[in-house]
């Protein structure tokens, strides 16, 4: 039997520095979280925060610990509240948004809901073949590009003045290799524990408290802490260029212990560099014609995509 | 010996003949990287090193959510 580096009890996971029971682990998880929010200066005491969910284990764990965190420093919870997307894809997120109202109305946080098919007129199952066709752009691109775009605009619809999403270092470290393997410095630059690099009254700016956590310790918290998740995978989710460094970034932590530690680590080192040079290069963020919300050209990318769909 | 094995992201329950000693040896005989799983003998999540016995029950547990 493998015991607790703390109390001998019996371990339910080895990390890098030890294995821990269940208590410690979950005590290890929170301070972690709270840490990281602390750390980087996530969460301001004046900020009103809107919670990115979907009723996976990521966003509710994030909005569980956030709750705690504004709690445990008397920050008052009424400037907290969720928003869920609904893309619109069959047989994956209805069944998730259940075991979400759920959770936020256990939690007493107010969820305010919005979807694809509302703002875009179509679903993503629907829409996706048809941009496909026309642009060749993988059904993860769509969803990418209209699920921010949605969540910049009710979320600043709802007054936050931050963005919660419960993207973990797994995530990170995937989307650092990605922009690395394919030389997107540009995009590069605006990753890490807070998202984007301009400030700008269009944008509200995104803060990532599971930064520094695995997806094996927040789907272990969530198990221990008896979260109700329905441990879904989007179906689209294996046909993007993600899938494979996700692969990849796994064969290695198996062989490597603490690699995906490792590149977001060397990424925090170089990231003000990145930063630094993008704030030279970035071009005015312009309002889209077509919509008002923030664009780099004169039509945000929402928008050319729902064109595409407009007429079919 | 025969572990009972719960693969939640196919949703199917399968007998494995198994002949290693630890939840490692199984997750190496079933070819499934320890990263992208949690394990639960008889219910209580356990690590890697755990030694199985005949006629345990265990669940693999899929990390990823992707979504």
């Amino acid at each position: 039997m493998v015991s607790c580096i703390n109390c001998k009890s019996k371990a339910m996971i080895t990390l890098q520095h030890g294995s821990l029971c269940k208590n410690h682990f979950i005590n290890y998880f929170e301070q972690k979280v709270f840490k990281t929010i602390n750390k980087f200066r996530l969460i301001d005491r004046n900020d009103k925060l809107c919670i990115a969910t979907s009723g996976g284990k990521d966003s509710l764990t994030v909005l569980y610990l956030t709750k705690k965190y504004l709690e445990k420093y008397n920050i008052p919870t009424e400037n907290l509240f969720a928003l869920v997307i609904d893309e619109g894809i069959k047989n994956y997120r209805a069944k998730t948004i259940k075991d979400l109202e759920l959770f936020c109305e256990n939690l007493k946080v107010k969820l305010y809901h919005t979807s694809n098919k509302e703002e875009f007129g179509k679903t993503l199952d629907e829409a996706y073949p048809i941009i496909n066709k026309g642009t060749k752009k993988k059904p993860c691109n769509v969803c990418g590009v209209w699920r921010r775009y949605l969540l910049n605009k009710y979320s600043r619809k709802y007054g936050a003045t931050k963005i919660v999403t419960g993207h973990n270092l797994d995530d990170e470290a995937q989307a650092i290799m990605m922009n690395h393997f394919k030389a997107n410095i540009k995009l590069a630059g605006r990753l890490g524990p807070i998202s984007g690099i301009q400030e700008n009254d269009l944008f509200v700016q995104r803060v990532k408290p599971l930064y520094l956590c695995s997806e094996k310790e927040v789907r272990l918290y969530t198990l221990l802490k008896k979260f109700q998740v329905q441990y879904t995978e989007c179906p689209y989710s294996r046909e993007g260029y993600r899938h494979q460094v996700q692969e990849m970034l796994n064969d290695f932590e198996h062989k490597y212990k603490g690699t995906k530690q490792g590149v977001v680590n060397s990424f925090l080192a170089i990231l003000p560099l990145l930063q630094e040079k993008e704030k030279g290069l970035v071009t005015e963020i312009e309002k889209c014609q077509s919509c008002g919300e923030a664009a780099n050209l004169d039509v945000c990318n929402a928008c050319k995509m729902k064109e595409v769909i407009k007429n079919v | 010996m025969n572990i009972e094995v719960y693969f939640e992201r196919e949703q199917t329950k399968k007998k494995i003949e198994f002949s290693g000693t630890t939840v490692n040896d199984l997750l190496k005989q079933l070819n499934v990287n320890p990263e992208t799983v949690l394990v639960t003998k008889n219910e209580e999540v356990v690590t890697e090193d755990e030694k199985l016995s005949d006629n345990d029950c265990l669940e693999l547990l899929n990390v990823i959510s992707g979504g």
